[in-house]
């Protein structure tokens, strides 16, 4: 992590309303910022805890009035993704609300609170043999509210869409105090605007959720993945590009690059038996000379396990045409060649990518990094900085949003006038 | 184009005048302009044609550039405009507002690029929704929103209304499938949602602009997700004594774990018509459900094993299984063509459009029928059973004194049923005119002002589309459209939900 700095709201010369803070949500429930609670690098003043929505509305207006910057957080894993905020003030933790509030499983769908963390609520989910069709980073930790704040869906998305068509409805706190339902309970809903869409990937810019309604699927009844080895960058996009043009109905398709080894194609199916045993055997065809081997569903731990002993090495996040990633994977190939940087990647057959790069020196990687994303966006997409090594020069996280910006920046000022929320943390600036 | 704005129009002053008309044939050429009295009456109406409008002008732009100099006269001016695709529209989205013009994206309809290996079609806004699956049908491609109007309705007009259809269940809506959007602001200044890629860095305006019926401005080009065609598709008919015991199998179906293409529901009214007009050969019954299942033959087959047993177990008398086209073709006619057969059965009917959670199907399905009976009002119910979508037909003949305002009240009373068990006030149609009091029935005040924060985003002038979607007042209820056949429908050529 970057050396923390403190920033503060001393610009309005208003007094700081902890007294009122603790009003809200109980003195025991603010507390200073200690050492891990650094946001990117930027050391908060204080951590409030608000045991309810409204608690958390109150307080968050109250911050907004007296000037004071506000940093959502749940479980606090991705909170080193985005820039780092202009000014720090309080941290505003979904830790205690934490309720699956609803889950009505026959009608398939659930209403949790957004500090639920992911692994709890498919664990009750679960019991009723059903799950919410996600599987991000650290579901152990991670709770719905920072998942969708950060829009971290994963391998399951391919199959079944990713958190923009699992969330059917949410709860926002506003900086005003507003508490604002948009959705609902039901699938299908077209009544308004669908502020859901909006929220997710925000990062906590508009406003802060404080509950979510999601479609669930059943649980699947038996799940099967295999592997096999591609002959190099090219014969591992075709062999995705071949799979994705088939008529299986897969439920991950992602490749594992690193470096100049051979890359590996994993493929998750999921069904009844009969089902199953054709669609493997037709797998096996497709892949052929390659051989198919069963592998354990540890595989599609291989983007999470992108951030082991991440401390010096930086993590991206790149978008492209599906049929475009082995030319993406070639020129970072030649990239990080160059400048003697080693990489590893997962991508999955949406043409959704993480770049794991390392190296000795800090100012190498960087030189890959802003060589790189220029590229991808020559090829019609995008690359987002994840994490970055402490000692790195800065970075922009986000990179270009095109003509849409201003558009953007209107809806954040509708929301949030005075910029309380994660002010600078995201795209241009917002 | 250097005329100075107008602050406010006299009460006689008419907001568009020949300067104005002048200025429009300019962008648009002679044949781009309607302004005679009886072409303006094509455009007053959409698919529901119980409320009319007569425009100042219609507009017919061939290219982005004309919407926008055309949107940036509106602006310069404040004129209200709204923009229309194949008007088939069931909620009155694309009513035009008196004092503006109608802007007809009927022009722009050129499918502008395929792309097969990336899966994605480029479309301008006037092409219709089916031509998009006929052009990659031969690659073995779909496109999988489906509304029932698809041979006519166009991809403009679904990426404003969320469009569903039959098989939203598994395959999701028009927003599932809308990678990218090229977009004329209501100031007419043009921007890029979302692209040919995911997750483009910034917010998912994608989203929030698809759905919002016309009111943050005019897609004028639109990057389509397309899906390959399963490998087996079946579908199963299954004859029960009533809809709740149709419904029970839908549970069962639901809690086995299996997610079906489709769950579709008739009542015997909604069969009587169906039967009267196109013949499907359904099973006279009192509760019809149709199941599809797709995807590889050997899960399709096991699957379809379970739905039988499922089916035979909750009652089910008849049960048959379409395996070929032809024979699937027949049983979705029957289906897709039971709103406009009504009319069959029924001199005046309203449809309706509100969604519950599946769960209280029985228990509404049970107080439709106490309404229906206490008003004197038949009720023909045709349901998509897997999401709660429920589509009462309102049948009267307002030949008869007092039948047409009662017809209105039970319709109303249904969507105030669907807001009271959770559910919602549209699950496709839109909101559009006809259900924007209704709004604040289902959202708080603070709900709805958060979205009008969006709509003062996109739209501050609030020129575009500007008397649909949010409530005017709060204090009167609203009239509900009747239902009339469109004339395309009267004619064959096209179907609706």
């Amino acid at each position: 992590m970057a050396p923390s700095r403190s920033a503060s709201a001393a610009v309005t010369g208003i007094p700081a309303p902890w007294d009122d803070l603790r009003a809200i949500a109980g003195a025991e429930h603010l507390r200073v910022a200690g050492l891990g609670d650094d946001v990117a690098g930027v050391q908060p003043q204080m951590i409030l805890e608000p045991g309810s929505e409204t608690e958390l509305a109150a307080a968050l207006r109250c911050a907004d009035g007296t000037g004071l910057s506000v940093l959502p957080r749940g479980g606090g894993t991705k909170t080193g993704w985005g820039n780092p905020p202009v000014r720090a003030d309080l941290v505003l933790s979904t830790a205690r609300l934490n309720r699956v509030i609803e889950h009505a499983w026959a009608d398939l769908t659930v209403s949790v609170e957004a500090g639920c963390t992911i692994q709890k609520l498919q664990n009750v989910l679960a019991e009723n043999g059903q799950h919410i069709a996600v599987d991000p980073l650290w579901p152990e930790l991670a709770t719905v509210g920072g998942v969708l704040s950060t829009n971290d869906s994963g391998t399951l998305r391919i199959r079944y869409g990713a958190l923009r068509d699992l969330l059917i409805g949410v709860t926002i706190a506003l900086p005003d105090g507003t508490l604002a339902s948009s959705g609902g309970k039901v699938v299908k809903n077209v009544a308004g605007y669908d502020l859901p869409k909006l929220v997710i990937g925000a990062l906590g810019t508009l406003g802060v959720i404080t509950r979510a309604n999601f479609r669930l699927h059943p649980l699947p009844r038996n799940v099967r993945s295999f592997t096999f080895a591609a002959r190099g960058l090219d014969d591992a996009n075709r062999m995705m590009l071949a799979i994705q043009d088939s008529r299986l109905a897969h439920t991950g398709l992602q490749a594992r690059f690193a470096g100049r080894v051979a890359p590996a194609v994993d493929v998750r199916f999921e069904g009844t038996d009969a089902g199953l045993a054709a669609q493997e055997k037709a797998l096996r065809k497709l892949a052929a000379p390659a051989i198919v081997t069963a592998t354990s569903d540890a595989v599609w731990q291989a983007r999470q396990e992108l951030w082991s002993s991440a401390d010096s090495a930086a993590i991206g996040k790149f978008s492209v045409l599906q049929a475009s990633v082995a030319k993406t994977c070639d020129r970072i190939n030649h990239l990080a060649d160059s400048q003697g940087v080693r990489w590893s990647a997962v991508v999955q057959g949406t043409g959704l990518g993480w770049l794991r790069a390392e190296a000795s020196t800090a100012s190498a990687i960087h030189q890959v990094l802003q060589s790189l994303r220029p590229e991808i966006e020559q090829l019609g997409g995008s690359f987002l900085v994840l994490h970055r090594p402490a000692v790195m020069p800065a970075i922009d996280a986000w990179g270009n949003s095109g003509d849409a910006f201003p558009l953007m920046l209107s809806v954040k000022r509708q929301f949030d006038p005075r910029g309380a929320l994660n002010p600078g943390r995201f795209i241009g600036g917002i | 184009m250097g005329a100075a704005p107008r602050k406010a129009a006299e009460p006689n002053q008419k907001l568009v005048d020949a300067r104005l008309l002048q200025e429009f044939r300019a962008i648009c050429g002679d044949s781009g302009l309607i302004t005679s009295q009886e072409e303006l009456k094509t455009y007053e109406c959409d698919g529901l044609t119980n409320f009319r409008v007569l425009p100042q002008a219609v507009l017919l732009p061939g290219s982005t550039e004309q919407v926008q100099a055309i949107v940036r006269v509106c602006h310069r001016e404040r004129i209200p405009f709204v923009a229309r695709g194949s008007g088939t529209g069931l909620s009155g989205g694309a009513l035009p507002v008196k004092d503006g013009v109608v802007i007809s994206l009927a022009r722009m309809n050129r499918i502008l690029e395929v792309d097969l290996l990336n899966a994605q079609v480029v479309v301008e806004p006037g092409v219709f929704n089916l031509e998009v699956t006929e052009r990659v049908a031969s690659h073995g491609f779909f496109y999988a929103p489906d509304p029932s109007s698809q041979s006519v309705c166009s991809i403009g007009g679904n990426v404003a209304e969320n469009s569903g259809g039959a098989h939203c269940l598994k395959y999701g809506f028009t927003t599932t499938h809308v990678l990218g959007l090229e977009v004329v602001l209501p100031d007419g200044s043009l921007a890029h949602m979302g692209g040919r890629t995911l997750d483009t860095p910034g917010y998912d305006l994608t989203g929030v602009f698809v759905g919002s019926e016309g009111t943050l401005g005019i897609a004028t080009k639109i990057t389509l997700r397309i899906v390959k065609r399963p490998e087996c598709v079946q579908t199963l008919l299954a004859a029960f004594g009533s809809t709740s015991e149709a419904g029970v199998s839908v549970s069962d179906i639901i809690a086995a774990g299996m997610l079906p293409a489709a769950i579709e529901m008739m009542d015997n009214l909604a069969i009587e018509a169906a039967e009267a007009a196109v013949h499907a050969n359904y099973p006279d019954c009192g509760g019809l459900l149709l199941v599809e299942l797709d995807g590889p033959t050997a899960e399709v087959e096991a699957l379809m094993q379970q739905v039988d047993e499922i089916c035979r177990r909750c009652g089910a008398g008849e049960i048959r299984v379409a395996q070929t086209e032809a024979e699937r073709a027949v049983v979705w006619k029957g289906r897709k063509s039971a709103f406009a057969a009504v009319g069959r059965i029924s001199p005046n009917y309203i449809v309706q459009d509100g969604v519950i959670p599946r769960t209280a199907l029985p228990r509404i399905m049970t107080e439709i029928e106490r309404l229906s009976t206490q008003a004197g009002i038949r009720v023909a119910n045709v349901f998509h059973a897997g999401d709660g979508n429920l589509h009462p037909l309102v049948l009267y003949d307002r030949r008869i004194e007092g039948q047409e305002h009662a017809a209105e009240a039970l319709a109303n009373r249904i969507l105030e049923l669907c807001i009271e068990a959770g559910g919602s006030i549209t699950g496709e149609h839109g909101v559009g005119e006809e259900k924007k009091m209704m709004m604040s029935k289902m959202y708080a005040e603070p709900d709805l002002e958060t979205m009008h924060r969006v709509r003062c985003a996109f739209d501050p002038e609030q020129i575009s589309n500007p008397t649909k979607v949010f409530p005017r007042t709060r204090l009167c209820g609203e009239k509900p459209g009747e239902y009339r056949p469109h004339p395309l429908e009267t004619a064959g050529i096209a179907e609706r939900f």
